[in-house]
């Protein structure tokens, strides 16, 4: 048995280019900085990394969502010197938002297009810059390198930028903080980003991530993980709006760790664009009285794959979840939905709700869902469930007959099938804005 | 206004509809009566354009334009207007928005400027006084969890928001209470004038007291097989059913 597992790598390992070259590359020369604590973790998460490999589709976690062909048929350019090619950031631009303005050039930090300086109680800087907090050493790799997803390893081998955000005690911020990336690189260039996020007690706070692609950007693969924190009594509204061309590939990892009395809002959005993306977000509710949902809204077209995989991990009592996704898949593309809800054995009281939609427009799309319920508590309310449908036929010649269009009633309808998604967007604005996204992304029928 | 001629139409490659003729003049109410599966439903949906419907003969012709070649929506568009037997719950959309998409789609199409919010929402007020329709219900999604006489009532509205030139009420009357019967006659009654037309399917005479018609037909096994005034209602009330049955198997027997 263990003969076949090492044979698999193997083969792993020797059919994947990006696997050798970063071996080749890094193997005993991974980044290094001040303080050197990092560079034992580091070492750790790469030996993780090496011996794992990329996953196939073999692994349940990856079942529906190959990214061997990523892997293996294109050569990327690790290090992406950001040439100062013109970035145009107006493909992010949300109407009616008015933020503080974070923008992110394939993962680095970029201080004259960004406004969120100098604001009471907001930092915000370049990760490097954070290594010397006290923050960063405590929550570091604390909680997103103890999943086994091997690109969050990857990632905490090699990562060289990303993103710090940390919003003071009891600080409740006037703007929502707008994080916009851009993928610019005109070579094919693998960029694995990291970011820390962390939420003081009392703190409020709203972020909101566009993922977006520069003119003339070429094939891009980005390994970007998020960690997050929110401590007692905070708050945050998380959105993440992906927005990004076609040449755009994204494996995004969220990890959220909360503690006692806090709420955690994610708004997960994706849009026709972006040829692969895989989203992991895990939230940890690591204490009691916590509060967590996680929406998402996604419409696909063309020959895109979106996989959303969540993790809700009850580990205290009296907390309470609620997770609703909502997916739309055009054409050939495929929507992958998988999730956990974890209730441990001390988390008496848990409240738990999970539903998941599906409407396939494209005769030709697929939607892959699976929500998967380890119950180890008796006292808890959980529910689950997940309906498949097509378009409405009847609806929709009701509307017809009333005299719309038949362009436009398929819009209603669409929108009608997201309302119990869109509905609970606590910013209006970013709501119609994901509204207005959903129209532009439907297809005449 | 309305013209029908030799209808035959199909579902499912079924025949329902066996050489329908029908001639309906602005200013008139036409009655439609017949024994359930007799096509009645079927009629309407052709009408209005529901796609399963086949028509495999005639012609039908709309103030002389042949309403057949048109899309649902421009159907809509012309004035043409059916009040389902059966109106669709939609959640997620509220009446009031598709009440104002729909009314500007049919203004839009006749050149006019979609209504000013006010001005919308004054005739909003003005027509659920009109059919007594709850302000409360207005608001909430299309449809969804009315009880079986608020959908027919919300149809009612929806007719005298858009003004059709024509209107086919199907089986309005079902699932009506005698009060509600009432609310809802007096509201088509009001909106009548000699410039629109309707036709009023019914398996009842009982709306006909209230809604009074100029022409009543009975509709059997795909074709009008009596035409006649009011008072045809009244005989088919106390005979049945079964006495046009019967006389008209035996005519095609003959
Ligand atoms: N969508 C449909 N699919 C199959 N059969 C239908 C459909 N609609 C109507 N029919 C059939 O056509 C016939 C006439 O139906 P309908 O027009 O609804 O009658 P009515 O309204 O007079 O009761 C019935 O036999 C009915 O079963
Ligand atoms: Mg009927």
């Amino acid at each position: 048995m263990l003969d076949e597992v090492a044979t698999d790598i193997m083969i792993t390992q020797v059919s994947d280019s990006l696997y050798t070259q970063l071996i080749k590359t890094y193997g005993g020369n991974l980044p290094s900085s001040e303080p050197h604590s990092l560079d034992e973790i580091r070492k750790q998460a790469f030996e993780r990394f090496k011996s794992t490999g990329f996953p196939t589709v073999k692994q349940e976690d990856w079942k529906y969502t190959n990214v061997q062909p990523l892997v293996n048929r294109q050569h990327y350019a690790l290090d992406t010197e950001t040439l100062s090619a013109a970035i145009a950031i107006d493909k992010a631009i949300i109407p009616g938002l008015d933020a503080y303005r974070v923008v992110m050039v394939d993962g680095k930090y970029n201080a004259d297009l960004s406004t969120a300086k100098d604001i009471p109680g907001l930092s915000v800087m370049p990760i490097d810059q954070a290594f010397e907090r006290l923050c960063f050493a405590k929550y570091f790799s604390e909680y997103a390198d103890k999943t086994d997803n091997p690109f969050v390893a990857l990632n905490t081998a090699l990562f060289t930028s990303g993103l710090f955000i940390e919003v003071g005690k009891n600080c409740q911020l006037q703007k929502p903080v707008h994080v916009i990336h851009v993928a610019s690189a005109s070579k094919p260039s693998f960029t694995q980003v990291r970011n820390l996020y962390v939420m003081s007690t009392f703190a409020e706070a709203e972020i909101i991530e566009s993922f977006i692609t520069n003119e003339g950007a070429a094939h891009s693969l980005n390994n970007t993980v998020s960690e997050i924190v929110v401590r007692e009594n905070a708050k945050l509204q998380h959105y993440y709006l992906q927005v990004a061309g076609s040449q755009g590939n994204y494996l995004n990892h969220t990890e959220v760790y909360q503690e006692k009395h806090s709420l955690y809002n994610n708004y997960n959005c994706s849009f026709p664009g972006a040829a692969f993306i895989r989203n992991n977000i895990n939230v940890r509710l690591g204490d009691s009285e916590v509060e967590s949902h996680l929406y998402g809204v996604t419409l696909t077209a063309d020959n895109q794959l979106v996989d959303n995989h969540t993790i809700v991990d009850h580990r205290k009592p009296h907390c309470e979840s609620y997770e609703w996704y909502k997916n739309i898949t055009q054409d050939t593309s495929t929507a992958v939905f998988n999730g956990k809800i974890f209730v441990r054995p001390d988390a008496q009281k848990t409240n738990a709700f999970q539903q998941n939609n599906n409407m396939l427009i494209g005769e030709k799309s697929a939607v892959y869902t699976k929500p998967q319920l380890e119950i180890f508590a008796d006292d808890v309310k959980c529910s689950h469930g997940c309906t498949i449908g097509q378009f409405d036929n009847e609806a929709l010649f009701y509307l017809q007959a009333r005299g719309i269009s038949e362009a436009q009633a398929r819009v209603l309808l669409v929108h009608a099938f997201a309302f119990d998604v869109t509905s609970r967007f606590a910013n209006a604005i970013v709501r119609e804005y994901v509204e207005h996204l959903v129209e532009q992304g439907l297809k005449a029928g | 206004m309305l013209s029908i001629r030799n209808l035959h139409a199909s579902v499912e490659a079924k025949q329902i509809l066996k050489g329908l003729d029908l001639e309906v003049k602005a200013g008139e109410v036409h009655a439609i009566m017949g024994p359930n599966g007799s096509g009645k439903s079927t009629l309407g949906n052709v009408l209005a354009g529901r796609e399963a419907y086949e028509v495999t003969a005639g012609e039908v012709l709309l103030d002389g334009k042949d309403l057949l070649e048109l899309s649902p929506e421009d159907r809509a568009r012309e004035g043409v207007f059916l009040a389902f037997q059966y109106p669709v719950e939609i959640p997620g959309v509220s009446n009031i928005n598709f009440l104002k998409t729909a009314l500007n789609e049919v203004r839009a199409y006749k050149g006019l400027p979609p209504l000013e919010a006010k001005e919308f929402l004054n005739k909003v007020k003005e027509r659920q006084k009109l059919v007594e329709f709850d302000a409360k219900l207005a608001n909430r999604s299309l449809n969804e969890g009315f009880s079986g006489g608020e959908k027919k009532r919300n149809e009612i509205f929806q007719l005298a928001m858009l003004e059709p030139k024509l209107a086919i009420l199907d089986e309005t009357d079902s699932g009506l209470d005698i009060d509600a019967l009432r609310i809802v006659a007096r509201g088509v009654n009001q909106l009548r004038s000699k410039d629109n037309a309707f036709i009023v399917i019914t398996h009842y005479q009982r709306l006909l007291d209230y809604i009074v018609p100029d022409f009543v037909h009975v509709l059997y096994n795909g074709r009008i097989v009596r035409s006649g005034t009011k008072e045809l209602a009244l005989e088919l009330e106390e005979k049945g059913y079964d006495w046009i049955k019967e006389t008209v198997d035996a005519e095609g027997a003959v």
